[in-house]
């Protein structure tokens, strides 16, 4: 059992900072906070993968002769895009919180509802 | 040659996209967007003539071969979908020439037209993919330019609408990703293809389930599958008009076209029936058709109403597929098309009472449909295939799946498709009530910027697109063989896929 | 603005051509080492934002004017798909290139240089474009 948890240590800790980041993003009000929670999960994902592609014992992938075992490459490469999805979402919110704080005057997800249903009457 | 056409498909709106973005003449944006849609439309009614009859097109990004290069492989389904996507891009672009100068700031005409043509380039990239990763950034570009897209209404309710989608769309498209990669762990591939034919070496894995069920809920986020449709309403309600067509029409039927690769290509049938989905998927579904149904019926406001009514319909198709016979598939693929076609013009209809009455309150609709008798015209042709009245498309797709559900004779299905249609009748007729009787009252009349005393003039490229889709709902209502031979043909290939395997 | 910080504004000075010539290495080291036009924009994009931090927008901009960014932003998607259109025009696939050169290696080398290139221009114009328009629209306070 405890070989078994210390052997996926990794894994342990990146459910720990996907559920940070998941409770961050439920929890807080604030818009800002919110889009730090998702960026945080997409982090936690991001980790996911990379440590996906480690192979125990295996070096950079970059083709030595002094070496034969690699880590697998493709895990990185695809969260190399990842990553850019990622910054865009997180660069697209603050944009559209920049607007809400200019519209609402407001950044607070409650605020912002009571604003709304003041209009709907 | 034909398989250079189906690359061709990405590449235009990719290559277009950033011209159009340099732009800010309303004239040359629009005409760039006229050529990408157009094209796309030719392009996969050429590819889907090709596929029809069972075959595929199989094209090699970068000439590398799967599974190491990502492969685009081309069955009817995939074509089916493309062609409903540039469809809906074609009647949409025709709704934009007049509809965006009066919704979009002037300064952003080239940033949006580029971004609905970005969304577009990932509508139809999802729908040719064969690679699941890539499938992943298709969903994300289109994604990404659908909030940006539906940011830009006019309210700013459509502000908020927008960041909320865009909160619950990046966790589902990350819920997918994870799955994706538990999947890629068991797996060593992304290709769906090479997946499927080796999934019984490491079927019992659990990591394949824990991927399963990631996919699932990612994809039932992005597709607003009922528990999880929650964004849906306002996202659609104050997007532009536009946005509102393109994307109610095409968005979510994209990702249920995803579901489906996932449900009956990636994953063996035998392997989610083993884990009950079936009955999961059509409690959800026939759930989703009463409470759509009637929360659309409690609206006050045109589009919300829609977009409730989307949930509903959603929930249509969901049933279809859980059914897992060949009459239920059927439905559902065609109910994809039919469903595609009739918001779109549902939404047009609202568009055109937005752009003429600057309001669609149904309370201050009151006695407009004696005042554009046309317009009033399609809404209730649309609004009656929504129903399922005989002789228009959505009776038909009804038609498939009550014999696809007795056929199984699952009576509760029935039941819910039946009350759902009645439901559907009281909120059609909510609009009709709204816009036709009462006309007496005295109308309350916003500002009307450029037209005559109570009403902007009838915009000519408005009521196109709104008549072509209309006449769409009636002519595919009447002469089915084009949706249903190649609903029929997909349903044959998911189903016999299951048989080989 | 930051008039008095003598410190940051020489440092900044010095700092950004190192930055810059970095980026460089790394687009164009990019298919032998780790690398490649995400890296390169992004960190090409920090020497900028550095300048920006400390010499405030105004002096930014005038290294680099909104309308260019805009232009390379377009531009770097358009040499992507632009190799990846050579390429069918030339009997290949999209982004086949191999038929590129003479010989496939020659040809794979041209392609992935002329793509990474474009990755690395749209990359680094929309990091500079995004930090330009956000400090635009908040005012300092």
């Amino acid at each position: 059992m405890i070989e078994y948890i210390l052997g996926h240590i990794n894994y342990w800790f990146i459910i720990a900072v996907m559920m940070v980041g998941l409770y961050t993003l439920i929890s807080r009000a604030n818009l800002i906070k919110k889009l730090a929670g998702l960026a945080i999960f997409q982090t936690a994902v991001i980790l996911f993968y990379v440590s996906l592609g480690k192979v125990t014992g295996g070096t950079v992938p970059i083709v030595d002769e002094a070496y034969t075992l690699y880590s697998n490459p493709l895990p990185q490469v695809l969260m190399l895009t990842a990553i850019v999805v990622g910054v865009a979402t997180t660069a697209l919110g603050f944009a559209l919180v920049i607007r809400i704080k200019e519209a609402y005057n407001t950044i607070e997800e409650d605020a912002i509802f009571t604003l709304d249903q003041k209009d709907h009457e | 040659m034909n398989e250079q056409l189906t690359i061709l498909l990405v590449v235009v709106p990719l290559m277009i996209a950033p011209i159009t973005a340099l732009f800010k003449s309303h004239t040359i944006s629009w005409i760039l967007t006229a050529i990408v849609s157009f094209t796309s439309l030719i392009l996969s009614f050429i590819i889907l003539f090709d596929v029809i009859d069972g075959s595929h097109v199989i094209y090699e990004l970068g000439g590398w071969r799967p599974p190491w290069g990502i492969e685009y492989k081309i069955d009817s389904l995939n074509a089916f979908i493309a062609l409903i996507v540039s469809a809906i891009a074609c009647l949409s672009t025709i709704f934009a020439w007049q509809s965006v100068p009066k919704e979009i700031n002037e300064n952003n005409y080239g940033l949006f037209y580029a971004a609905l043509q970005l969304c577009l380039l990932g509508l139809l990239g999802i729908a040719l993919t064969g690679d699941i990763f890539n499938l992943f950034v298709f969903l994300e570009i289109s994604s990404l330019s659908s909030y940006a897209l539906i940011s830009m209404g006019r309210s700013r309710k459509a502000l908020t609408a927008a960041f909320s989608y865009l909160i619950l769309g990046t966790i589902g498209a990350t819920f997918f990703l994870i799955g994706v990669g538990f999947l890629y762990a068991a797996s060593g591939s992304l290709n769906i293809a090479d997946i499927a034919t080796r999934f019984s070496t490491f079927a019992d894995m659990q990591l394949v389930m824990t991927g399963f069920i990631f996919i699932l809920l990612g994809l039932g986020l992005k597709a607003a599958i009922f528990p999880m449709h929650s964004w849906l309403p306002n996202a659609y309600g104050h997007a532009p008009s536009v946005v509102s067509i393109f994307l109610s029409a095409t968005a979510t039927k994209v990702s249920i076209y995803v579901l489906i690769r996932v449900l009956f290509d990636l994953y063996p049938v035998a392997y989610w029936q083993a884990l009950l989905l079936p009955q999961i998927l059509l409690v959800l579904g026939c759930v989703g058709v009463i409470y759509g149904s009637f929360r659309a019926w409690q609206q006050v406001e045109l589009k919300r109403l829609l977009a409730f009514s989307s949930v509903a319909q959603i929930g249509y198709i969901i049933i279809g597929i859980s059914l897992l016979n060949n009459d239920g598939i059927t439905a559902s693929v065609m109910h994809l098309f039919n469903h595609a076609l009739i918001k779109a013009t549902l939404f047009m209809g609202a568009g055109i009472i937005l752009y003429r009455t600057n309001t669609t309150k149904l309370s201050e609709l009151r006695g407009f449909g004696g005042s554009m008798p046309w317009t009033f015209a399609a809404i209730v042709l649309a609004g009656l295939s929504l129903i399922g009245v005989p002789g228009t498309v959505g009776f038909v797709t009804k038609w498939y799946l009550l014999s696809g559900a007795i056929a199984q004779g699952k009576w509760i299905v029935v039941v819910a498709i039946l009350a759902g249609s009645v439901l559907a009748i009281a909120y059609v007729w909510k609009i009709v009530e709204a816009m036709y009787f009462n006309s007496k009252r005295k109308m309350v009349i916003q500002n009307v910027k450029s037209g005559d005393i109570n009403l902007a003039k009838a915009p000519i490229s408005l009521s196109l697109a709104l008549w072509i889709g209309a006449a769409g709902c009636l002519y595919f209502g009447l002469y089915t063989e084009l949706p249903y031979q190649s609903a029929q043909s997909i349903a044959t290939a998911l189903l016999s896929s299951e048989v080989a395997q | 603005m930051m008039t008095n910080d003598l410190i940051l504004r020489v440092v900044t000075k010095w700092l950004s051509p190192i930055i810059i010539l970095f980026a460089l290495y790394v687009q164009f080291h990019g298919d032998y080492s780790p690398g490649g036009g995400f890296q390169a924009g992004v960190i090409f994009s920090t020497a900028i934002l550095l300048y920006a931090l400390t010499y405030g927008l105004d002096a930014a901009l005038k290294v680099i004017p909104e309308t260019a960014l805009r232009v390379a932003a377009s531009f770097g998607v358009l040499l992507y798909g632009g190799v990846g259109v050579v390429s069918m025009l030339l009997g290949g696939n999209f982004l086949n290139y191999s038929v590129l050169a003479d010989t496939p290696l020659a040809g794979q080398h041209i392609g992935i240089i002329v793509i990474e290139l474009g990755v690395g221009i749209t990359v680094a114009a929309v990091m500079i474009l995004l930090f330009f328009t956000f400090s635009r629209r908040v005012d300092p306070e």
